[in-house]
């Protein structure tokens, strides 16, 4: 044991002195090495381990849930570098221990990748697990939407506690658990969760019949109304996007079943001071102009983005890759409807002349295309005196935000 | 000069944004002035009596299970259509049912409306990745591919292209797709007709010509972002 964690450890400082990120290489090594080692240190947590899983949302909601626990007395260890595989989660584990051991943790709240939850829940004990959607992603790793649900399904039964579920996701409703815990939408706000094209027809359970414990009952601009336990809460979110307002009723949900006897009035009030996470709807000032920038990484996430963001006071920008992380398949993005959108400054990433092709069938104007995401978003910068949004892929993202913090562009 | 798109089973066949394949026919159709008129079909429709163009897409095996049989039903006139040289483009779940059977990897198989002379049965492993072809036609085809089916095709039927990159009907034979008659079947989505612009117009092209003769001064549309799209497309890893 204490030699893995010095291995880790040891990997950790090498890698960082070689300046090269790569924020799984530890776990990568200790994955192989010492199989056992999540199990051992998770496993003796008071609260026990907490999975967040879904195709979209998970790390905005993790970090939601995360925060509301926190406030609450507990210590809460969370992997949010984003690395939300099983040696991604090691990688965090070994960061945060010490050299003797000691794991100073009440409670585990994980986001995991679908494919890798289920092998992360073949290994450690999980109490709870929260569900958020099963939407059509980056097929070109996960195959088939059925199968992804599937492997929720998977999941959600080595859970001990219970499961907490979109009621709106048809898929994930059908899932058969001995506890669920639902979440749900009011009917004028069903917008805010688009059901695929490809679904079967309705012959399974109305959504409506299931008792939702965390209702998002109204949302006007960023302002929520929650019903929880049948009584009305709202809270004025820093969040940015509906889907969040959404993605917080899960978080909710979740934390009320965890912790029963806490007050309600209190996790809203702490709810209001939640951030967006790590490029989720980041706001960053760039040489005194303002950029928004929101990860973009399959088709409902980037048409919900669109219904919330597009807007003729803003400046866009649209960055895609196709590296192994952003799926190298860009077919989804004619699964998106653009046409929100009037114009669009620069189209960036590797993919940028698809991203054009694809607004050109839109009739949507693109003033330019760079395929150097750095040489792109110096031009945007300085593209006009509005304020700025970036929708980029996983990969182009994380490069934006590295921009963005790293100096000053112009 | 108007065109009618028949789009099949709009719902259950859209997984790789094959959508965007209708979209390409009926917008380069507006640029050129000809008005476009799209009936999608879905389960428990009735088949119009005319259209000009046909377009399927791909689906999950549940999806392609939920439309079988009402395929099945119509299997006589899509089959009378497709002898008679109607243009259509079948791209992946609804290629494979236009042949003579799907057999899934649970065992269980589909049977197709054999329009085209191909059987298809599902291997281990998807094949997936950036795939070029080289067709006579239509010179170099660019596109993505994700399937489980592998495709034989029958002694009569001609492949769409031969596989430069990636791995085609069944990964082996080095073929891709089928062309027969004015019917293209293929694996290729990405989708397929925004990067590869000679087969949306050959598809209208067709239609128009036998809708109203010959096309002399059938218009072309500037494609310099389509070529800088196919060439970046061409090399990235797969």
């Amino acid at each position: 044991m204490i030699g893995s964690i010095l291995l880790g450890k040891g990997i950790q400082t090498a890698t960082r002195v070689r300046g090269n990120g790569g924020s799984a290489l530890p776990g990568l090594v200790i994955e192989r090495m010492n199989p056992k080692f999540v199990r051992e240190i998770l496993g003796k947590l008071k609260y026990g381990v907490v999975v967040i899983s879904g195709t979209n949302g998970k790390t905005t909601t993790t970090k939601i849930v995360a925060e509301l626990l926190e406030k609450q007395g507990l210590k809460v260890f969370t992997n949010d570098t984003g690395s939300n595989f099983v040696r991604g989660v090691i990688s965090a584990i070994v960061k945060k221990i010490s050299i003797r051991g000691k794991f100073g943790y009440d409670i585990a709240v994980l986001e995991l990748d679908e494919a890798y939850a289920v092998k992360f829940a073949e290994i450690v004990p999980i109490e709870y697990v929260l569900l958020l959607n099963v939407q059509r992603d980056q097929l070109d790793r996960f195959g088939e939407i059925d199968h992804t649900a599937k492997l929720l399904e998977m999941v959600a039964q080595h859970s001990k506690k219970a499961v907490v579920i979109n009621r709106e996701d048809p898929r994930l409703r059908e899932i058969d658990v001995k506890r669920p815990v639902y979440f749900g939408l009011s009917e004028d706000l069903m917008k805010l969760f688009p059901p695929d094209e490809d679904l079967p027809e309705d012959t399974g359970k109305r959504s409506t019949e299931l008792p939702a414990l965390v209702r998002l009952k109204k949302l006007v601009k960023d302002r929520a109304t929650y019903e929880i336990d049948g009584k009305d809460f709202s809270a004025t979110l820093k969040l940015k996007g509906g889907y969040n307002a959404y993605n917080a009723a899960g978080a909710l949900a979740l934390v009320k079943t965890i912790l029963p006897k806490s007050s309600t009035e209190q996790f809203i009030a702490d709810l209001s001071g939640v951030e967006s996470a790590f490029g989720r709807g980041e706001s960053f000032t760039v040489d005194g102009v303002t950029v928004e920038l929101l990860l973009v990484k399959n088709p409902s996430a980037f048409q919900l983005s669109l219904d919330s963001f597009a807007s003729d006071d803003y400046d866009y920008m649209i960055a895609i890759n196709d590296n192994y992380a952003d799926g190298r398949d860009v077919s989804w993005l004619y699964n998106v409807d653009f046409s929100k959108l009037k114009q669009v400054a620069i189209c960036a990433g590797m993919r940028a002349y698809d991203m054009v092709l694809r607004l050109k069938y839109d009739e949507i104007e693109v003033d330019s295309v760079e395929q150097d995401v750095d040489k792109a978003l110096r031009q945007f910068v300085g593209y006009s005196g509005k304020p700025k949004r970036i929708f980029a892929t996983y990969t182009a993202m994380l490069e934006i935000r590295k921009l963005m913090t790293g100096k000053s562009l112009l | 000069m108007n065109l009618t798109i028949l789009h099949l089973y709009p719902k259950e066949m859209n997984l790789y944004g094959d959508h965007g394949n209708v979209l390409v026919l009926k917008r380069r159709c507006e640029w050129r002035g000809i008005k476009v008129n799209i009936i999608e079909h879905n389960i428990g429709d009735e088949l119009p009596a005319k259209c000009d163009i046909i377009f399927g897409g791909g689906g999950q095996d549940s999806g392609q299970q939920r439309i079988a049989e009402d395929l099945r039903n119509n299997g006589k006139a899509l089959k009378a259509w497709a002898e008679d040289g109607m243009p259509t483009l079948l791209v992946c779940g609804i290629y494979q049912l236009f042949g003579n059977f799907f057999k899934m990897q649970d065992g269980v198989t589909i049977e197709g409306i054999s329009v085209l002379d191909i059987e298809t049965e599902a291997g281990d492993k998807r094949l997936i990745g950036n795939i070029v072809i080289e067709s006579g036609k239509f010179g170099d085809i660019v596109g993505y591919e994700n399937h489980s089916g592998l495709t034989e095709l029958g002694n009569d039927i001609k492949p769409l292209g031969k596989v430069t990159r990636g791995y085609g009907n069944n990964g082996s034979d080095g073929a891709e797709g089928v062309f027969y008659k004015n019917t293209i079947g293929t694996y290729m989505h990405g989708p397929l007709l925004p990067k590869n612009p000679r087969i949306a117009d050959f598809l209208i092209k067709t239609a128009l010509e036998r809708k109203y003769g010959a096309q002399k001064d059938f218009e072309k549309l500037p494609d310099k972002l389509e070529q800088k799209a196919r060439k970046i497309a061409m090399e990235r890893p797969r």
